[in-house]
């Protein structure tokens, strides 16, 4: 039994923490020379470090530590002065070692924070943690009904991604966030996917993995202070998703917690399918990792004066990079707002930086575009048209060689394939028709086919013009200048406005 | 005089003179292990066909007038705890049987480039684990000073089959005293070089943090010979020395130790010492003096703990260490009938593939490190390293070098101490020290104890990459002692 | 009393992943709790303001740069593998958490 959302949440406050893991897109991997290249046949990204063969030995990537500092850096963290990696020891064959090289009470980065907008207001996560640590392998289950690892006859373990740098950033558990719980945690995951963007870092793709998200979330009744049990949602792969397993979490525990029932600390995994969690294997003991300073690297002592170099070398962050936009564009926050959760403020942007006016550019994304964009589900900056093609659109549209209805058909020709906004132009024929004497002859045949109308505006009834404007638009098939009929119009029949 | 008498020094120059061809040393050391292996057992691995290849491939190098270094062609025993590509690799191990590793360790690769020619693989206790190579899974190792006795541990078969003459020289790794150990009993020279001073990459690893690939020969020199060829940095091992390797070449060619301060450890001798491992170990401190040394007690009372400290770290380290061992990637997989679980594979696996010392340190090392125990085990032995690491410090501002017995006793008999892991353990009593403080330590032969005849040795400590001292000291001790015995030590394995 | 009981060596066993008879649960019961008292003596030390050392030495800062190496082929990735399926090491069911 779940509880509704709405009456979960009048009975109970949420907590929140999100444990989120990103994927370095470094060249080589954390601890060996082995390439990172996704999809790649299994096991020839391999090698003795990777696969732990008796023997090798870890070093670890420059590059990888660089882009945790920054990372650490972007979020407003502290860099430890002297940190070390540990070993999490535990049996997994996934796992190569058998212990998974991380880092334990010395992370490189600590005591940060991110805020993110939510309807308006400003929620600040505080984040405490930010480390590195190395991916695992990847088992496919053999047999059994699902493909699933319960019921399996056997699996197969491809290594090609064991030893993936990956950086785990850790918040402090967020209190205080009330309805928008499950909004607060999705809009935390897309900053951090948008300041991993804007650094470089990594490819942030959801659904390569190379941003996974673990959502833990308690409950406590209402005007109680005491943090109720939380429990830790896995396989939450998508931004959505990130939402919908905060929602269905809270429903669930709220009902269990109504019934008198106890909350047990445990692992669940979300689903895509149903939106639910379920419970994950109840551990028959209690993991012990039994941490350790890791023999096999030294210590990590990053320079101060590099940190400040790397802090002071630190892209603008998305944020603030919004918040000048909005400014040079003029948008209300809601607008703005609209174009962050559509994706749509780097598209606009360089569509700008092409030539474009802002308002110009916002328009089409925000409407064509993203209406063609929604009927497709895809992504709009996957659509197949360039910031420059509309830029060129908006252009033809200033100079008068195209009207709005002709631009949408040039914009379709260019999604449709068909060449550049200047080559669909000339193919279907979309030019304004700006030759006066061809407009005239337009405008005389549409006055002897609507005399009754023509009557009406020689008589001073000048709003019976639209419909004849309308009939010459109608007979150029959308390419005359309607300004410059109605204009015509008018003239021909002597009248003024 | 035949070959397998000769120093690895002399049998280089031969080779590099065209005297004599590497496939002949080869050949005459391949013919002694025929002769002598049914007895000694100090060897895993031996392929004369593939030794003889790499014999002949080095001297078409050496016709080619290709540069090579001193020890070209020399022959040489290979510790089977190093990955090598054309041998299989067990660490004495059942869980690892008939294991060929892709990749060849870096001291291997080392001594390839430097054209020694590998004689086979030797004998150790199963991962290091041990003092007397009785831990072995495959066979016990003799002392040819004595078949019933061992021959120190772990890298027994590497100091047997040196002690024997059926190699001039040989690779041990040292993380508790298996290299020191086994030199002293054995009546060799052992050298555990500065901990980073030596690639530890494809290196089975037994404790990370103390592990240390060194040189066993019959003389100083050579062991310095074979030091300079397999140190120095390796970018593959993130503990590796940035730092040029300490002339150990020249201090053992320069055995002048007037003026030097040499420090006796007061905690290193008495209760529990053999008595000819004492008067031994007197009468070569008073050689040092005579040789112009000056000699000064040194306390450095928390050396009495690194025991029980190595005790805790070593196993901690090797129960994670070993945890790759799970019958998915390579090696044994024992029990996989199709309706066990992995969890159940790997368990039964391991209970079959390791031997009783192996598990006795993993389960150790999983207690020390288990939450509610890590503080009060592995934390506090942790302090106690950097405890004695500064009582080194302290030593080390009054004194180049420290001395002490390498071990209490002569080689114990087999079987001896088989079944009292805390008796084996005090074999180590006195090398454990530097293993902790990551220093420089030798062991070189002092005489024999007169209650069994058996070898005694020196151990010479000295600083983080001041190896070229104990090189100098120990060249000083050996040829004082050579004049005076009038040739080394182990003229022959007796018992051969 | 002893340092360590049986359930306790029965436990390691099983984060150890070492399938032991009840015979060598015994055994080891009582050599674990000699070692362990022995070893107990590192509390002696009194260390109570100095710091933990997790490596012989005081190095710091080495790192590789991100420069691919060779990899090795699937072949010698898998040759000492017991059991192979599709170029993967097969390995039996895995109990345990969904990844």
């Amino acid at each position: 039994m779940t509880m509704v959302y709405d009456e979960a949440l009048d009975r109970f406050e949420p907590v929140l923490g999100l444990e989120t893991h990103v994927e370095l897109g470094t060249r080589s991997k954390m601890f060996c020379g082995c390439k990172t290249t996704f999809g790649a046949p299994p096991n020839t990204q391999v090698c003795p470090t990777c696969l732990a063969f008796p023997g090798s030995l870890p070093v670890a990537n420059a590059a990888a530590i660089e882009s945790t500092i920054r990372i650490g850096l972007a979020l407003n963290c502290s860099i430890a002065e002297w940190c070390r990696f540990a070993r999490k020891n535990y049996f997994y064959p996934d796992m190569p070692k058998n212990y998974q090289i991380s880092q334990y009470d010395e992370p490189l980065c600590f005591d940060g924070y991110v805020d993110v907008e939510v309807e308006g207001q400003t929620v600040r996560i505080e984040i405490e943690r930010v480390h590195l640590e190395e991916d695992t392998g990847k088992s496919t289950h053999v047999g059994g009904a699902t493909g699933r690892i319960h019921g399996a006859d056997y699996s197969i373990v491809d290594y090609n991604r064991a030893g993936i740098p990956l950086v785990e950033i850790v918040t402090k558990p967020i209190p205080g966030t009330d309805r928008l719980a499950p909004e607060v945690a999705k809009a935390y995951v897309t900053e951090l996917r948008e300041i991993m963007r804007s650094l470089g870092v990594s490819d942030v793709r959801m659904e390569e993995g190379s941003l996974r998200c673990d959502v833990n979330v308690s409950l406590m009744p209402r005007g109680s202070s005491e943090w109720g049990t939380r429990t830790e949602t896995k396989n939450v792969n998508s931004l959505r998703s990130v939402e919908r397993a905060v929602r269905s979490e809270i429903e669930r525990q709220a009902a269990v917690l109504a019934d008198g029932g106890k909350i047990i600390q445990e692992t669940r995994h979300f689903h895509e399918d149903t939106g639910t969690t379920t419970s994950g294997r109840s551990k028959e003991e209690a993991q012990d990792y039994r941490y350790f300073p890791e023999p096999d690297l030294v210590p990590i002592a990053p320079d101060t004066a590099w940190v400040a170099e790397l802090k002071a070398a630190l892209p603008e962050l998305p944020s603030v990079r919004r918040k000048r936009l909005q400014a040079e564009w003029g948008l209300s926050d809601l607008d703005m707002q609209a174009m962050h959760n559509a994706d749509a403020i780097d598209l606009v942007e360089a569509t700008v930086a092409a030539g474009a006016p802002a308002a110009d550019a916002r328009k089409w994304w925000m409407g064509e575009l993203a209406r063609r964009a929604n009927e497709t589900g895809a992504a709009l900056a996957d659509l197949p048209i360039s910031p420059a093609q509309i830029a060129r659109v908006t252009e033809l549209v200033a100079s008068g060689a195209l009207n709005d209805k002709l631009a949408r058909e040039v914009l379709e020709g260019v999604l449709a394939g068909e060449g550049t906004p200047d080559e669909v132009v000339d193919k279907r024929g979309l030019q304004i028709v700006s030759d006066e004497g061809e407009l005239l002859a337009i405008i005389d045949q549409v006055l002897a086919g609507n005399a009754d109308a023509a009557e009406k505006v020689r008589s001073g009834k000048i709003a019976a013009a639209g419909a004849l404007v309308g009939g010459v638009m109608k007979a150029s098939r959308g390419k005359a200048d309607a300004a410059r009929a109605r204009q015509l119009i008018l003239e021909k029949l002597g009248v003024s406005e | 005089m035949s070959l397998i008498r000769k120093t690895a020094a002399e049998l280089g120059s031969m080779i590099a003179g065209g005297e004599v061809s590497a496939v002949e040393v080869a050949e005459a050391h391949l013919d002694r292990m025929a002769e002598v292996e049914p007895k000694v057992q100090a060897f895993l691995h031996i392929d004369r066909e593939t030794t003889l290849e790499q014999a002949r491939a080095v001297d078409a190098r050496l016709r080619a007038g290709e540069k090579l270094g001193p020890l070209a062609g020399v022959p040489i025993a290979h510790k089977d705890i190093f990955t090598t590509r054309d041998m299989p690799t067990t660490a004495a191990s059942k869980i690892l049987e008939g294991w060929r590793p892709p990749y060849d360790a870096t001291v291997t690769a080392r001594l390839r480039e430097a054209g020694l020619v590998f004689l086979g693989k030797t004998n150790l206790d199963e991962f290091a684990m041990g003092s007397s190579t009785e831990n072995s899974a495959y066979q016990v190792t003799r002392n040819p000073w004595d078949l019933t006795k061992i021959p120190g541990g772990s890298s027994g078969g590497s100091s047997a089959a040196v002690a024997a003459y059926e190699a001039p020289l040989s690779t041990g790794t040292d993380t508790g005293g298996s290299i020191r150990q086994p030199a002293s009993v054995t009546g060799i020279v052992g050298m555990k070089p500065t901990y980073g001073g030596s690639s530890r990459y494809g290196l089975i690893a037994f404790a990370s943090s103390l592990d240390t690939p060194g040189p066993f020969a019959r003389n100083v020199l050579d062991a310095a010979l074979l030091h300079e060829a397999f140190s120095g940095h390796d970018p593959m091992d993130s503990t590796s020395i940035d730092a040029p390797v300490p002339s150990v070449v020249e201090a053992a060619k320069n055995p002048d130790i007037a003026g030097m301060r040499i420090g006796v450890v007061k905690e290193f001798a008495g209760e529990g010492y053999q008595a000819g491992v004492l008067a031994r170990y007197h009468e070569a401190v008073q050689l040092l003096e005579s040789l112009g040394a000056k000699v000064v007690e040194v306390s450095c009372p928390s050396f009495t703990t690194a025991l029980p400290a190595y005790y805790l770290i070593a196993p901690s380290e090797c129960s994670s260490n070993l945890a790759r061992f799970d019958a998915m990637r390579y090696g044994l997989r024992v029990g996989d009938d199709g309706t066990r679980s992995a969890e159940e594979v790997m368990a039964l696996t391991r209970a079959a593939g390791f031997g009783a010392e192996v598990k006795r340190r993993i389960m150790l090392g999983t207690y020390a490190l288990s939450s509610g125990y890590y503080d009060a085990y592995y934390g506090q032995a942790q302090k106690v390293r950097t405890v004695i690491s500064r009582e080194f410090e302290a030593a080390y501002q009054q004194v180049d070098v420290l001395v002490s017995p390498t071990t209490p006793t002569t080689a114990f008999g087999i079987g001896e101490r088989a079944d009292d892991p805390i008796a084996m353990y005090l074999a180590d009593l006195c090398t454990i020290p530097s293993n902790l403080a990551g220093n420089a330590a030798m062991s070189v032969p002092v005489g024999l104890a007169d209650e069994d005849n058996l070898p005694v040795g020196l151990q010479i400590m000295a600083p983080v990459l001041a190896d070229d001292r104990c090189y100098r000291v120990g060249a000083a001790v050996e040829k004082a002692l050579e004049s005076r015995w009038g040739g080394p030590l182990l003229k022959e394995a007796p018992s051969l | 009393m002893s340092a360590i009981t049986r359930d306790e060596v029965a436990h390691l066993a099983r984060l150890s992943r070492l399938a032991l008879t009840d015979d060598e649960l015994d055994h080891y019961a009582t050599q674990l709790d000699a070692i362990i008292e022995a070893v107990a003596k590192v509390a002696e030390v009194a260390a109570e303001d100095v710091p933990p050392s997790s490596h012989a030495l005081p190095l710091t800062n080495v790192f590789r740069a991100d420069e691919v190496r060779q990899c090795l082929t699937p072949e010698q990735a898998l040759s000492g593998a017991p059991a192979v399926e599709d170029d993967r090491f097969r390995v039996p069911r895995i109990l345990g958490e969904e990844a």
